[in-house]
C-alpha cells in the first residue's frame, strides 16, 4: 500500500474500505448452529428444515435485497432443484448427494437464466406477474409430467446413498443430514458474502438504489441483473435439493405460491439486503409459527397477516432494522474497523 | 353445422367466465393504472363480496340481485375504510412494501373468513329464473351463462359511458395518463382515488358473487385466482377498461377451449401465452408504451 492520502483517511472511506471485513459477532450464528446439534438431538429434523430455509432466504436476499428484483416466484427455483435431485435419485440415474446438489444448481440456474432473460426486461407489475407465471408454469408441468415427477403425489421414498460412502442418511435420527446441510449452508454463505462485497455486488446495490444512474455510468445493468438472478436461482436450487435429500421425498409443495410467499415473509421479517436477515427471519418465523399454531391453531394465519401489515407499515427493515434504529437512538456507534 | 354449434357454445361458455373475470379485475386494472399500486388483495374483496351474497341470501332470505347490491355496497364501504386508514400510507412506498402489505391483508381475510364462516366451500344457489336452458334459435344454452354475458356487456358499456362521457371519467383518464399534470390542474387525486378504489372493490364483490356459482367460494379464493386476475390486468394493460374487457374475454374463451380439447395441460398454455405476450408487449395489449 502506498502512502495514505487524506482521502483514504476519511472515516467514510475507511468504513467503506473495511466493510467486507469479518466482524467478531459473525461467528455467533455458526456457534449457535453447532450448539443446537449437541443441545437438541431430538429436534435435528426441525433444525435441518430451518437451515434449508435459511439458505433459501439467502438466495432470495441476493435477488431481492441486493439487486432489488421484486419476485413472488422464487419457489420456482427451489422446486426445480428439489425435482432435479429427487428425480435423478428416484429413477436411479444419479443418487450421490453432493453431485446431486451440483446438478440441481445447474438446472435451477439454467431455469433462472432462461426466465431471467425474459422477465428482467420488465419492471413493476409485469415483472411480478411474470415471476408468478413462471412458477405456476413449472408447478403445472410437474403436475402433468406424472410419469417422471410423480404428478400430484410427488416422489416418495427417495434413496440417498451414504455421504462420502460413509455417513448414512437416517430419516428418524437426522444427525448426518443436519451437519451436511450446515456444511453446504456455510459454503454457500461464504460465497454469497464474498459476492455481495465484491465490485459486482456493489454494482447490484447501485442498480437497486438508482437504476438510471447505473445506466448513466455505463454499468451493463441488464447483464448484471441476469447474472445475479441466475446465481440466486442456482442457490435456491441447492436449497431445494437439500430439502429433497433430507426429507427423502419431493412434492408439488416445493413449487407453490405458499413456499414463495413464506420465504419472502421470512426475509422481510429478518431484514432484507443484510445477509443475516435470513438467519434472524427464519428463526423468528419458525418460532412464531410454532408458537401461534400451538396456542391459536385456527388463527395463526391471522397473526402472520397482521405481522406482515405491521412490517410493511412501520418496520420496513425487519428485526435487524429495528436493532439498527435502537443502536442509533441510544448512541452506540458501529465498531469502526 | 355441428362443429359451428360446438364452437358457438364454447365461445359462449368462455365469454361467461371471461365476463366474471372482467368484472372482478376491472377495478384492479384502474387502480393499478391510476396509482401504480400493486394490490394483491383485490381478490380478497371479490371473496368478501361472494360471502356477503351467499350469507345474505341464506340468513336474510333476500333474492340474488338484492344480495349482489348488498355485497357491492358493504364491500365498497369496507374498502373505503381500508383505503383511508392503511392503503393511503403506502402510495409512495416501495413496491415490495405494497406487495407485503397486500399479502398480509390477504392472509387476514383468509383467516377471518375461516374463523367466522368456516373453511368449507359455500354453495351459491342461483334463482330458478336463471337456471335451465335458453333457446337461442340455433342452440340451447345455459341461461345463467347468457345472463352473465348480458351483465358483463352492460357493465362494460356503462363503464365506457362513465369514462368517456362524464366529468369524473375524464378526470380518471387524465390521471391515468399523467398524474402530476392532473394534480396541477387542481383535481383532488386522493378523493378521485378513494372513489375509484371503492367502486373497483364493489365491482370485485359483484364479480365474486356472480362467479361463485362456478368458481366456488372458499377461504383460499384470493390466492387461487390471483394469477388470473393479474394476467387480465397485465395483458389488457393497467388502467385500460376495454383492455381488461378484451383480455378477460380472450382468456375466458381460451381457457374454456383448452380445457375442452386439452384437458391435461390447458392452464400451462395460458401461462406460456401470457409470458410470450408480455415479452412482446411488456405494457400489455392496450397499455400505453412506456
Amino acid at each position: 500500500m502506498s502512502a495514505p492520502t487524506s482521502a483514504h483517511e476519511h472515516p467514510a472511506a475507511r468504513a467503506l474500505a473495511g466493510r467486507h471485513r469479518i466482524r467478531l459477532w459473525e461467528i455467533i450464528p455458526w456457534l449457535l448452529a453447532i450448539a443446537f446439534y449437541f443441545a437438541f438431538p431430538r429436534y435435528l429434523g426441525f433444525g435441518t428444515e430451518l437451515l434449508v430455509t435459511i439458505l433459501f432466504a439467502i438466495s432470495l436476499d441476493l435477488a431481492l435485497g441486493y439487486a432489488g428484483i421484486v419476485t413472488l416466484g422464487h419457489a420456482a427455483f427451489f422446486g426445480a432443484g428439489a425435482y432435479t435431485a429427487g428425480m435423478l435419485a428416484f429413477h436411479h440415474i444419479w443418487s450421490e448427494p453432493i453431485t446431486g446438489l451440483i446438478a440441481a444448481a445447474v438446472v435451477a440456474g439454467a431455469v433462472g437464466l432462461g426466465s431471467g432473460l425474459v422477465l428482467l426486461r420488465t419492471t413493476g407489475l409485469t415483472l411480478l406477474m411474470l415471476t408468478l407465471c413462471t412458477m405456476a408454469l413449472l408447478e403445472e408441468a410437474a403436475n402433468l409430467g406424472g410419469h417422471y415427477t410423480g404428478g400430484f403425489d410427488g416422489l416418495p421414498g427417495i434413496d440417498i446413498p451414504p455421504l462420502f460412502g460413509m455417513f448414512e442418511f437416517n430419516p428418524l435420527y437426522p444427525r448426518v443430514q443436519y451437519l451436511y446441510v450446515l456444511g453446504v449452508l456455510f459454503v454457500c454463505f461464504v460465497f454469497v458474502r464474498t459476492l455481495v462485497y465484491s465490485p459486482f455486488g456493489q454494482s447490484l446495490t447501485g442498480i437497486r438504489e438508482n437504476t438510471l444512474r447505473m445506466h448513466a455510468v455505463g454499468a451493463p445493468v441488464r447483464v448484471r441483473l441476469i447474472v445475479c438472478y441466475t446465481i440466486s436461482a442456482a442457490i435456491a436450487g441447492v436449497a431445494g435439493a437439500l430439502w429433497a435429500q433430507s426429507n427423502a421425498y419431493v412434492n408439488l409443495s416445493t413449487l407453490g405460491l405458499d413456499r414463495a410467499a413464506t420465504v419472502l415473509i421470512i426475509l422481510v421479517l429478518g431484514g432484507y439486503g443484510r445477509l443475516y436477515g435470513a438467519f434472524v427471519g427464519a428463526v423468528a418465523y419458525m418460532a412464531l409459527s410454532h408458537f401461534l399454531s400451538k396456542y391459536f391453531p385456527t388463527a395463526w394465519q391471522l397473526g402472520l397477516g397482521l405481522l406482515l401489515v405491521v412490517i410493511a407499515l412501520f418496520a420496513r427493515n425487519g428485526i435487524l432494522g429495528i436493532f439498527e434504529t435502537l443502536q442509533r437512538r441510544i448512541g452506540i456507534k458501529r465498531p469502526s474497523p | 353445422m355441428i362443429f359451428g354449434i360446438d364452437v358457438a357454445s364454447m365461445v359462449l361458455g368462455g365469454l361467461a367466465a371471461g365476463m366474471v373475470l372482467f368484472i372482478v379485475s376491472v377495478g384492479l386494472s384502474v387502480t393499478m393504472g391510476l396509482m401504480g399500486f400493486v394490490n394483491l388483495a383485490h381478490g380478497a374483496f371479490a371473496m368478501l363480496g361472494g360471502y356477503i351474497v351467499v350469507l345474505a341470501m341464506k340468513s336474510w332470505g333476500i333474492g340474488f340481485v338484492p344480495a349482489l347490491a348488498v355485497g357491492f355496497i358493504l364491500t365498497a364501504a369496507v374498502s373505503i375504510i381500508l383505503e383511508r386508514l392503511l392503503y393511503s400510507r403506502l402510495y409512495k412506498a416501495a413496491e415490495l412494501d405494497q406487495v407485503l402489505f397486500t399479502i398480509g391483508l390477504v392472509f387476514i381475510f383468509i383467516s377471518a373468513v375461516t374463523l367466522i364462516v368456516g373453511p368449507e366451500n359455500q354453495p351459491l344457489f342461483i334463482p330458478d329464473a336463471l337456471r335451465g336452458q335458453l333457446n337461442l334459435g340455433i342452440l340451447h344454452y345455459r341461461t345463467y351463462s347468457i345472463f352473465l354475458i348480458v351483465v358483463g356487456v352492460t357493465i362494460v358499456l356503462g363503464l365506457w359511458l362513465g369514462f368517456e362521457r362524464t366529468r369524473f371519467g375524464a378526470q380518471i383518464r387524465a390521471a391515468v395518463d399523467n398524474r402530476r399534470m392532473t394534480e396541477s390542474l387542481g383535481i383532488n387525486i386522493d378523493r378521485l382515488f378513494t372513489i375509484t378504489f371503492a367502486f373497483g372493490s364493489g365491482m370485485a364483490a359483484l364479480g365474486g358473487g356472480l362467479g361463485a356459482e362456478f368458481l366456488g367460494l372458499d377461504p383460499q379464493y384470493p390466492l387461487k385466482y390471483l394469477v388470473f386476475f393479474l394476467i387480465v390486468v397485465a395483458v389488457g394493460g393497467p388502467g385500460r377498461v376495454f383492455g381488461a374487457f378484451y383480455a378477460a374475454a380472450l382468456i375466458g374463451v381460451l381457457d374454456f377451449a383448452l380445457k375442452k380439447y386439452l384437458p391435461q395441460g390447458g392452464t400451462l398454455f395460458i401461462y406460456v401465452l401470457t409470458i410470450l405476450l408480455l415479452l412482446w408487449r411488456p405494457q400489455g395489449l392496450f397499455g400505453k408504451s412506456a
